[in-house]
C-alpha cells in the first residue's frame, strides 16, 4: 500500500465479531480490538483514545459507561440488536453520540417466533411433541385438550415495527388486536390502552414486544397477570426485565395465568427451572432473531451506518435519543 | 320416533358421550370384548339408528352391514375417510359430518408446525430445558419463516384458511386442486409434483381417496427438496410415510410438521432423535372450543333427524 492511500477507517470493538461479520467488514475498517492488547482495558483506550470514532457494539453485553467516557471522539455507536437498553443513551445524547440498531431486519423473524410461541403454548405443540417421543401415544391414548387461537384478543405491549408486525399477523387468525404504548397511535383502528392492567383484562393473550426503559422495568407485574387471568397467555419477545419473572414463576405455578412463551429472560442464561417441569410454557434461548437471512441483513444495515458515517452521509438506522 | 338408538364407536370426548346418553339411547361399541364385537352388534342391531364414529374409528362396512335399522351415520371430523360412503348411499343411509367448524383450528395447527419445524421451536425449548443454553451457548441459526412460498395442496375450506394466514407472513400462495379456483389470485399447479418443485412449504390439506392415498411419494418429496418443508394436517396415508422417513433422515427433506401418520397411534420411531420433525398427536382439532363445537354439531345433526327436520352438516 503506498503512503498517500488513505487507511481503512478504524472501528473499535469491545468483543468479537461472528466470524462472518469480521470477514466481511475487515477489508473496509481496520478494527480496534481491546482484547487483544495485554493493557488493562482503561490503559488501552487511553492510548488509542484520541482517533476513536465509531464503536460497533456486536453484542447484548453492557456497554459501561466509563468506555464512553474515556473515547472524547467517539461520535458513533453501532448497534446489532433492535433493543439498546445495554447502551447508556443519556450518556449518547449528553456527549452528541450517535446510536444505530438493527433497524427492522429483525422484525419479520422476531413476529414470526411471537406467533409461533403462541401457538405452540395455546396448542401444546412442544408438549405433545415430547409426548410422542415418549412413547406415550399408543400407550396412554389421546393427548389431552388446548385451547383455541383463532379469534381470540390479542393485547400487544409495544406496538412498534415489531408490535405491528405481530398484529398483522394475528389479524389473519381473525384476533381482535389490542395494545399498549407510550402513546396512542392514529393510524392504527386497534383498541388503544393507556394501562396495561385494563389491556391485560381485555385480553386472552399479552404479547410484550416494547423496549426495556426505567419505565418498562417490571411492567408485567402481578396486578398485570392477575387481570390476564387463569386462561391468560404470555409470549416475551422483548427483554427479560419487562416481566417480574418470579411472579411469573409463581403465577404459573398457582394456576393464575393459563401460559407462558418465552424467548427473553431478567438474568440469561439463566432460566427458573421451575419452568422445565411446566407443559403449558415453551422457553427458547433468546433465539427468535436467529436466522440467516437476519443476519445477512444485519451485516448489511451495520455495512450501511458504518460507510454512511465514514462518508459524512446520513446513517441507515439512528436511533431518536 | 320414540327413541334414537345410537352406536357410538369410540370414546370421542366426555361431553359428546355424556349428552348423547342423556338425549338418546346409547350404545357403547367399546364396552364389548373385542372379539365379541358381531354378536354386540347383532344383539342390539334392532335398536340402533344412527352411528357415530371418528376419525379413529367409523361406519365401515362390518359396521353398516350388522345394523339393517341403520338410518344415519354422524361422523366427528370433516376427514369422512373411515365411513364406507358407497355402502350409505347404496342404503339410503344419510351421512353427517363437522365442516367449517374445524377449519380455523386446522389452519392455525398447520402455521404453528410450519413455524415450529422451520425454526426448529421444539427442539429449542428442548436444548433449553435440558441446560444446553447455560452451558454451551446459544442454539443455531435456523430458517426464517415469513416471506416464503407456500404451497398448498388442497384449497377446499382449511386449505384456503391456511393460505390466509400465511399470507400474513408475507408467503406467496400456490396450490394444487382437483380443479383450479376461479376466485383466488394463488397460483395454480396441475400436479402434487409441480407444486412441491415451485414451493418451499408444502401443506396437505386434501381429503384422502383411492386416488389421493400416497399422494405424497419419493419424486414428490425430492421435489420439495434439502430446503423444503412438508406440513401435514390431512392424514397419514397421504404420505409415502417409509420414503418421508427416509428423507428425513438422509436431508433429501428439510424439515417436516406432521400432525398424522399412516397408523395411528403408531409413529415411525426412526424420527424419534430428529430435530428437523415435529410429531404430534392429532391434535389438529383438540381444542376445547372446537371439540365442543363439533360435538354440538353432531348432537344437532342427530336431534334433526330425530324429529324428522333437516340436516344441519349433511354430506348427502
Amino acid at each position: 500500500m503506498s503512503p498517500s492511500t488513505p487507511q481503512p477507517p478504524e472501528v473499535l470493538l469491545l468483543r468479537p465479531l461472528l466470524p462472518s461479520f469480521d470477514a466481511a467488514l475487515s477489508g473496509k475498517f481496520r478494527f480496534v480490538k481491546t482484547w487483544e492488547s495485554p493493557l488493562p482495558l482503561h490503559d488501552y483506550l487511553a492510548q488509542r483514545a484520541a482517533s476513536i470514532r465509531v464503536l460497533l457494539c456486536s453484542s447484548l453485553q453492557p456497554v459501561p459507561p466509563d468506555v464512553i467516557d474515556r473515547l472524547p471522539a467517539l461520535k458513533l455507536i453501532v448497534g446489532s440488536s433492535v433493543g439498546l437498553d445495554h447502551i447508556d443513551l443519556a450518556a449518547c445524547r449528553r456527549l452528541g453520540i450517535a446510536v444505530t440498531n438493527a433497524g427492522s431486519v429483525f422484525t419479520d423473524d422476531t413476529a414470526d417466533y411471537a406467533v409461533g410461541l403462541l401457538i405452540d403454548v395455546l396448542r401444546h405443540i412442544s408438549a405433545s411433541d415430547r409426548y410422542v417421543r415418549q412413547g406415550f401415544w399408543p400407550l396412554m391414548g389421546d393427548y389431552p385438550f388446548s385451547s383455541k387461537l383463532s379469534g381470540k384478543r390479542v393485547g400487544i405491549v409495544g406496538l412498534g415495527s415489531i408490535g405491528s408486525a405481530i398484529a398483522k399477523r394475528l389479524e389473519a387468525f381473525g384476533c381482535p388486536i389490542l395494545y399498549h404504548s407510550r402513546t396512542m397511535k392514529q393510524s392504527v383502528s386497534y383498541k388503544y390502552f393507556a394501562n396495561v392492567c385494563d389491556l391485560a383484562s381485555e385480553s386472552d393473550i399479552l404479547i410484550i414486544s416494547c423496549a426495556l426503559t426505567d419505565e418498562t422495568f417490571h411492567i408485567i407485574d402481578k396486578k398485570v397477570m392477575l387481570a390476564l387471568g387463569k386462561h391468560g397467555v404470555i409470549i416475551n419477545v422483548g427483554r427479560g426485565p419487562l416481566i417480574d419473572e418470579k411472579e411469573l414463576v409463581k403465577c404459573l405455578m398457582q394456576g393464575e395465568i393459563g401460559g407462558a412463551g418465552l424467548d427473553v429472560f431478567e438474568n440469561e442464561p439463566v432460566v427458573p427451572e421451575e419452568l422445565f417441569k411446566m407443559d403449558n410454557v415453551v422457553l427458547s434461548g433468546h433465539s427468535a432473531v436467529l436466522t440467516p437471512e437476519s443476519f445477512h441483513d444485519l451485516l448489511e444495515l451495520i455495512t450501511a451506518n458504518l460507510e454512511a458515517f465514514f462518508s459524512n452521509k446520513p446513517l441507515a438506522s439512528p436511533v431518536a435519543l | 320416533m320414540e327413541f334414537l338408538g345410537v352406536l357410538l364407536i369410540v370414546p370421542i370426548n366426555p361431553y359428546l358421550e355424556e349428552e348423547l346418553d342423556r338425549r338418546f339411547k346409547l350404545f357403547r361399541l367399546w364396552e364389548s370384548p373385542p372379539g365379541r364385537r358381531r354378536e354386540f352388534l347383532q344383539a342390539n342391531a334392532p335398536s340402533i339408528q344412527a352411528v357415530v364414529g371418528s376419525t379413529a374409528a367409523g361406519a365401515d362396512a362390518e359396521i353398516i352391514d350388522l345394523l339393517p335399522r341403520l338410518e344415519i351415520v354422524a361422523n366427528f371430523g370433516v376427514g369422512i375417510d373411515k365411513v364406507d360412503l358407497p355402502r350409505c348411499r347404496e342404503r339410503g343411509i344419510r351421512v353427517v359430518y363437522t365442516p367449517d367448524v374445524v377449519t380455523d383450528d386446522t389452519a392455525d395447527l398447520a402455521i404453528g408446525l410450519a413455524i415450529a419445524a422451520m425454526r426448529r421451536i421444539c427442539d429449542a425449548d428442548r436444548y433449553v430445558r435440558a441446560g444446553s443454553w447455560k452451558g454451551e451457548g446459544d442454539y443455531k441459526l435456523t430458517s426464517k419463516f415469513s416471506g416464503k412460498t407456500v404451497g398448498i395442496l388442497g384449497l377446499g375450506r382449511i386449505g384456503l384458511a391456511v393460505a390466509k394466514r400465511a399470507e400474513g407472513f408475507g408467503c406467496p400462495i400456490c396450490y394444487c386442486s382437483r380443479s383450479e379456483k376461479p376466485n383466488t389470485n394463488y397460483k395454480y399447479y396441475p400436479s402434487a409434483l409441480e407444486l412441491a418443485a415451485n414451493c418451499q412449504v408444502l401443506v396437505v390439506s386434501c381429503p384422502l381417496t383411492e386416488e389421493t392415498q400416497h399422494i405424497i411419494n419419493q419424486e414428490v418429496i425430492e421435489a420439495l427438496g434439502p430446503k423444503g418443508v412438508l406440513v401435514n394436517i390431512g392424514r397419514g396415508p397421504l404420505v409415502d410415510e417409509p420414503q418421508l422417513v427416509s428423507a428425513l433422515l438422509n436431508g433429501r427433506l428439510g424439515a417436516a410438521g406432521l400432525d398424522v401418520f399412516e397408523r395411528e397411534p403408531h409413529v415411525p420411531k426412526e424420527l424419534f432423535k430428529l430435530e428437523n420433525v415435529v410429531l404430534v398427536p392429532h391434535i389438529g382439532t383438540d381444542t376445547l372450543e372446537t371439540t365442543k363445537a363439533m360435538s354440538d354439531l353432531i348432537l344437532g345433526n342427530l336431534e334433526a333427524h330425530k324429529l324428522n327436520k333437516p340436516l344441519l352438516t349433511p354430506l348427502f
